[in-house]
């Protein structure tokens, strides 16, 4: 690193021809820690997608799954509000997340759906327990579900909405991913905890999620340029080809699920697995494109030479 | 609301205080324009930065990076002069003679000065510039800040409330040039200030006092516009064709920097981003498709709940 013409150097991969600082990032990498905000995102996907399924289950008269989903839908979105509390760097102000409503901070707009929307589900799934005041644990477990589906994207938005190559350039898949992902983790969920007869519906939401999923995924990964390294190369890579070998594998075994209990057991282990992997491998792959300033300069050069290529 | 109100997220805007609701006649913006072709590397922008905001040492580290054992901007760097040594080609290149000893004896003819085309100090050639925040037109960090401690101050600048931080690190991979980070001892976000303290009294921030080349200069951000178009100018006719200004378009990604720059290479040689974007420019297509999605989640649910009973 010390020879003088270092800082010059060009990478000599073809098509990665770029110059850098010593190799020095650009942008910095984020301070969010691990298992905070991936866990963050996981279980606030899986509480949204919950509470959805909690109230077809109620509407449909399935009251195993109802209660499945009120509980996921309040254990998730109170764990993921103690993540992000854990990972704030001044946990005791975490309040301030409330002091204003900015529509153009994901994360303001993020903590004005979830604290809402712990709030109710703890009050659905409290109602459901007890089995005390049932008509307001009906409405406030309706009123969440008003909120749900938003849980289940919000933070694809709040990831890319950063100068972090891996989100920002992938922003238009990466909701879609997320949204697949929830509905598959609570279609578990439901497999897991509920009996076999009443499951059907989260036998459905695992193999819909699933496909889902997987078919955002591969369009993101296949439209993200350069940047898609980062989601197929490295640990990065390792994890996120780990979550798709895991969805399929409980998507295979959700099949079988309707018929044995064991087989949905490991469906339901498997798409969880699956599905925490996916925020994981998605948040590390972020990480490293953040630290390689390859993938901050290449891209912006692409675009600097077809805006010079257009305008003449 | 300013005129330029249908830009508030990117694009050129006139006047990023009054868009923030300052009363229109609130102090002129002010900036720096650090002109990279005068800067000497002394750092005396680093201890000045680092002096008058009571900011800790980061560690003596030698990072081989050339004279830089600073390495970059962070939430206690808020000057960062970046070190980088070129080779040259001494034979397209004019080489000025600036009056320095060499090793003959006085007298001798100057036969023995030395070869162009050996490994020498000659074919060196120094960039050195004091990379600060940019104080951008159309700061992430500031939109995308969700307790509204990040604000536009009166003069157009950028600004953390240190006292309404929580340390959610949001601004950290938000801002696209990498300069704003977290403090592990108080755990809140941390930048250039441009010295807010040293503006109310009509005082030079201090990066800009000290430095003793006016490689950094302070002042209204349209005065530093018109004199670094015209010192690119003067560059260009004494055949300093590589210079370039960084920074100064309102038409770029953020709508101008509040801080520019004048530079000899690539912007990526000294570690900046060639086209850097407020990352809020898409905010509006992401929140549709993350609608789309939501929506399909929605539907993919309960068309799960149509059906047989099993």
């Amino acid at each position: 690193m010390s020879r003088p013409d270092d800082s010059a150097e060009r990478s000599a991969e073809a098509g990665n021809d770029f110059r850098s600082y010593y190799g020095q990032p650009i942008i910095k990498e984020p301070t969010w820690k691990v298992p905070d905000v991936p866990a963050y995102l996981y279980l606030g996907g899986l509480a949204g997608a919950s509470s959805s399924m909690a109230v077809l289950a109620e509407l449909t008269g399935r009251t195993h799954l109802n209660r499945t989903g009120r509980v996921a839908a309040a254990v998730g979105s109170t764990a993921s509000v103690v993540a992000l509390i854990h990972d704030l760097g001044r946990p005791a102000r975490f309040l301030n997340m409330l002091r204003v409503f900015k529509p153009t901070s994901p994360l303001s707009v993020g903590s004005w759906i979830i604290a809402p929307f712990s709030s109710l589900t703890a009050a659905a799934a409290a109602s459901e327990i007890t089995g005390r005041l049932p008509l307001i644990g009906r409405l406030t477990s309706i009123s969440a579900s008003v909120l749900a589906p938003a849980m289940t994207t919000y933070t694809a938005v709040l990831l890319s909405d950063t100068a972090v190559p891996g989100w920002h350039e992938v922003y238009r898949e990466l909701p879609f991913v997320f949204a697949g992902s929830a509905v598959s983790s609570a279609g578990a969920v439901g497999m897991l905890a509920t009996p076999r007869g009443e499951a059907a519906p989260a036998r459905r939401m695992a193999l819909a999620g699933s496909a889902l999923e997987l078919a955002a995924s591969h369009r993101m990964e296949q439209r993200a340029g350069v940047i898609g390294e980062v989601y197929r190369e490295g640990r990065s890579g390792k994890v996120v080809r780990a979550a798709k070998v895991l969805t399929c594998v409980g998507a295979g075994a959700a099949l079988l699920a309707r018929r044995s209990r064991v087989a949905a057991i490991g469906a339901g282990l498997c798409l969880t697995a699956a599905s925490a992997a996916t925020r994981y491998g998605i948040f590390e792959a972020g990480r490293v494109s953040a630290r390689d300033p390859k993938y901050t300069v290449v891209p912006q050069r692409e675009r600097l030479a077809n805006e010079g290529a257009a305008s003449g | 609301m300013s005129a330029d109100g249908d830009n508030r997220l990117s694009g050129p805007l006139a006047d990023p205080a009054v868009e923030a609701g300052y009363p229109p006649e609130h102090p002129e913006r002010v900036g720096f324009f650090t002109d990279t072709s005068v800067c000497i590397g002394c750092k005396a922008c680093e201890v000045a930065c680092k002096e008058w905001n009571l900011l800790p040492e980061d560690g003596l580290e030698l990072s081989g990076m050339s004279y830089d054992n600073t390495q970059d901007l962070g939430a206690t760097t808020w000057r960062h002069v970046a070190f980088v040594e070129q080779r040259i080609d001494t034979t397209t290149r004019e080489t000025v003679d600036i009056g320095m000893p060499d090793m003959t004896r006085p007298g001798d003819s100057s036969t023995a000065a030395v070869d162009p085309t050996e490994d020498a100090a000659t074919q060196i050639r120094w960039l050195m510039s004091s990379d600060v925040c940019k104080h951008c037109t159309h700061a992430a960090c500031l939109d995308v800040c969700p307790t509204g401690a990040l604000i536009r101050t009166e003069y157009g600048t950028v600004m953390v409330q240190d006292d309404v931080c929580n340390g959610c690190g949001y601004c950290v991979p938000a801002c696209p040039y990498g300069v704003i980070d977290t403090r592990p001892d108080t755990g809140g976000a941390s930048k250039c200030t441009m010295c807010q303290d040293r503006l109310g009294a009509g005082e030079t921030p201090a990066c800009a006092a000290a430095c003793p080349t006016e490689s950094i200069q302070y002042g209204p951000l349209d005065e530093l516009r018109d004199r670094a178009a015209q010192r690119v100018d003067e560059l260009h006719e004494q055949g300093v064709t590589e210079a370039r200004l960084y920074g100064h378009e309102p038409t770029d990604g953020v709508g101008g920097d509040g801080a520019f720059f004048l530079l000899l290479d690539e912007p990526e040689v000294y570690g900046l981003p060639p086209d850097p974007v407020v990352t809020t420019r898409d905010l509006p297509s992401m929140w549709k498709h993350a609608a789309g999605a939501a929506l399909t989640a929605a539907v993919t649910i309960a068309a799960c709940f149509v059906g047989g009973k099993r």
